[in-house]
């Protein structure tokens, strides 16, 4: 048995059966691509099928199967494997037993206990088994993009990867495209500055970078980053409300007396310990008069974003200017 | 004054003119029963021509203009609208005009009366599609041969396309149905609805008006029930509230505090924090009891529980059904929140205004007469305008509430502006 991920190339002789295992769609659907390609390049023109296993008949399988009058075989690919019907999951466990010479069984199966049978039928027989689990972690996808240069050729250093993941954010799909065009574009060693020369601004601004900067003073940046959440289409209603959040945590760890426990502090205000230490970095340069305006600016700004005004982008924009303003004023 | 009236505190003006109404509606019986029988090839509303030929002169007690098929009770919360609605309507259903003993009246009370439609809308707003299946329920003929009465509590929580869809149906009720809405004030609903019903006004109660409510029909003790009703500013409900239960009177003196209490950034945040933590636990409090026997008798229709052939289908629709049922719960937790930080709002007003009265020296009756002492030093210690401007904060945040702004966020801003004056 030979279970692979899907980071490395897929194998140039195309095994018999073929399970795709896993949900990371990106992936599954690259895999199966590649190894169609792969079964038919091997110098045979080769029929292929592809189709979802609930559309599968029964006694369907056979026919797409059975020998073609002209010869040369045929590729079938049955996408969503977990999702046959009884029926056609016994002929499917049936033809695993003995496949047939000249035909390329391609199967994707999403995991988990459905139609875990079938997966376990496949193990046994011996099918090649590719797994595209779902990448969900930050250095999961620091892998993708390093094994996505390393397919076109290149290498990539770590700051390079990971400026490239803050420029395009955590779609697998855009992120594959942003390597391939990054390699095409470029000759020598990829580096950060490359990186910074093709892809500007970051991607996934959140409501709370924009508080961040603006409760920092720092007004070109919390614009810079405001129109940047805008365009990627965060909700108004969600960069508010962590506006409004930066600004009431300045409020409550500057209004606690001096020396109070940092633990103390996060469970008064109700947020994270890590989030108290910077909290209190940013309160540098503030004034209680200057919060309690900062304040009924974002409350203003809400009621704005909620119906009041035309433009929320708009409201949102003076609220981080006035938050700024009201930093400086003493 | 006739029974169903009695519960009606310092509207003798309102019932003079519901009696009347009361009396010219069961001339109109009458007169269609003389004229071959309820609900003729006409019935119901007789053209004005008609009504002129009929030629009785109209006496004291019947004045055929005085009914009407369209009512809309207006008035401060509390000042009782509703309950001047189901008096009216007990009158109209009650052979007898409203005796207040008879079957009839006893279950138009507890609203169970068969011709008597109740609505009252719990969530945040009331749509059009119940609206629709409501004018069609309205459409039918009374079954006790008298009138068919549609209640339409808080008919302002009627969105715009759900008013508009009433229109027709208030314009040209079926011959004997009459409507009778209830809305804080006419400028509350649509124009058009406005000018198709009669527009009954019901005035503030004076406290020592509201006082003898309680004391005549809840038995509290004279002075305890002046005191609750001076808080609650003619709020019938809310006096009795504040006389029997001992949390809404607590919940009060917290809120009374924040005057006090708020003198800095981080006390304003402190007691905003707390102000709508008081008022999610009480709502949570309200709703949670309502919402699991509310889920558990849904799942019961559907059959959970019960074996044999066939419950998986009937299953089959469970999920779709608890998502709305869930929805409309939300709806409701929504609008009790609301409505519980509404009222704390509406204290906190009274005590500004109470302070405003002291500064400018005026004689009038105090709302807070318990809580003298903190009014004066709050007085002193402010100047009229600054006052004025907290009243304008408290109502800001009132408004900003319903334009559904956090309401923490609301909440802090007005603190913050108590603080700042």
């Amino acid at each position: 048995m030979a279970a692979r991920t899907a980071a490395t190339p897929p194998a140039t002789a195309t095994a018999p059966v073929t399970m795709v295992l896993g949900e990371e769609e990106f992936l599954v659907e690259r895999t199966v691509r590649g190894l169609v390609a792969a079964a038919c390049g091997a110098g045979q023109a080769r029929d292929v099928r592809d189709l979802d296993a609930s559309g599968l008949g029964p006694g369907e399988l056979d026919s797409l199967t059975s020998p073609s009058l002209f010869g040369g075989g045929c590729v079938l690919v049955v996408r969503s494997a977990q999702n046959a019907s009884k029926d056609v999951t016994a002929e499917l466990t049936r033809y695993l037993a003995s496949p047939p010479g000249d035909v390329v069984l391609i199967m994707t199966h999403a995991g988990g206990p459905r139609g875990k049978d079938l997966l376990a039928a496949a193990r046994a027989a011996g099918a090649t088994v590719i797994e595209c689990p779902k990448v969900t972690r930050f250095a999961e996808r620091l892998d993708f993009v390093r094994a996505e240069f390393r397919r076109a050729g290149r290498r990539a250093d770590d700051a390079a990867a990971r400026a490239l993941l803050d420029a395009v954010g955590s779609d697998l799909r855009e992120l594959a495209a942003a390597c391939d065009q990054l390699a095409a574009d470029t000759d020598e060693r990829v580096d950060e500055a490359m990186v910074a020369r093709y892809f500007r601004g970051r991607a996934e601004a959140t409501g709370f970078t924009v508080a961040d900067r603006a409760v920092e003073g720092q007004l070109a940046a919390a614009l810079e980053q405001l129109r940047w959440a805008l365009a990627t289409g965060v909700s108004p209603v969600l960069i508010c409300s962590a506006l409004a959040q930066g600004v009431r945590l300045l409020g409550r760890v500057g209004a606690a007396p001096r020396g109070t426990p940092v633990a103390q502090l996060a469970a008064q205000a109700g947020a994270p310990p890590w989030k108290i230490d910077r909290v209190r970095q940013q309160l540098r340069g503030w004034h209680p008069d200057g919060i309690a305006e900062a304040l009924r600016a974002v409350a203003e700004a809400d009621a704005q974003v909620k119906g009041e005004a035309a433009s929320a982008g708009y409201a949102l924009e003076r609220a981080v200017r006035r938050i700024a303003a009201a930093r400086a004023s003493r | 004054m006739s029974g169903v009236f009695g519960d009606l505190a310092g509207q003798d003006s309102v019932v003079a003119q519901l009696e009347r109404a009361a009396a010219a509606a069961a001339a109109l019986l009458d007169g269609q029963a003389l004229r071959g029988g309820v609900g003729g090839e006409r019935g119901g509303w007789p053209p004005r021509a008609e009504r002129a030929l009929r030629g009785r002169p109209p006496g004291p007690a019947q004045q055929p203009g005085a009914m009407t098929h369209a009512w809309l009770f207006t008035g401060p919360p509390g000042s009782g609208r509703s309950v001047a609605a189901r008096a009216f309507a007990a009158a109209l259903l009650c052979p007898d005009g409203g005796c207040g003993q008879c079957a009839c009246c006893r279950q138009v009370r507890a609203g169970t009366h068969a011709d008597l439609l109740l609505i009252r809308p719990e969530g945040l707003s009331y749509g059009v599609r119940q609206t629709r299946e409501l004018v069609l329920r309205a459409a039918g003929a009374p079954t006790g041969g008298r009138w068919h009465v549609v209640l339409f509590e808080d008919a302002d929580r009627c969105t715009e396309q759900a008013a508009n869809a009433l229109l027709k149906a208030i314009e040209e009720p079926a011959p004997r149905t009459v409507w009778l809405l209830c809305a804080p004030s006419a400028e509350d609903m649509v124009p058009t609805i406005r000018s198709r019903c009669r527009v009954v006004t019901l005035a503030v109660p004076a406290p020592a008006a509201v006082a003898k409510v309680l004391v005549a029909r809840d038995g509290i003790d004279p002075a305890k029930a002046l005191v609750a009703a001076r808080a609650a500013q003619g709020h019938v409900g809310r006096a009795r509230r504040l006389a029997t239960d001992a949390d809404a009177a607590m919940r009060r003196d917290e809120v009374l505090r924040v005057p006090l209490t708020a003198t800095s950034l981080g006390a304003a945040l402190t007691a905003a924090a707390s102000l709508v933590r008081t008022a999610e636990d009480e709502a949570r409090a309200v709703t949670e009891a309502l919402d699991e026997p509310e889920r558990d008798a849904l799942r019961r229709a559907f059959g959970e529980g019960s074996t044999g052939k066939g419950i998986a289908r009937a299953m089959r629709g469970i999920a779709g059904a608890l998502k709305d049922l869930e929805d409309r719960q939300k709806s409701r937790a929504t609008r009790v929140k609301r409505d519980t930080l509404d009222q704390a709002l509406l204290d906190l007003a009274a005590f500004y205004r109470d302070v405003l009265m002291v500064q400018l020296g005026t004689d009038v009756e105090l709302a807070n007469a318990d809580r003298e002492e903190d009014m004066r030093r709050a007085a002193a210690g402010s100047s009229p305008e600054a006052t004025l401007r907290r009243l304008q904060a408290i109502m800001r945040c009132r408004e900003r509430l319903t334009l559904n702004v956090a309401p923490l966020l609301a909440v802090e801003d007005m603190t913050l502006s108590l603080v700042q004056g």
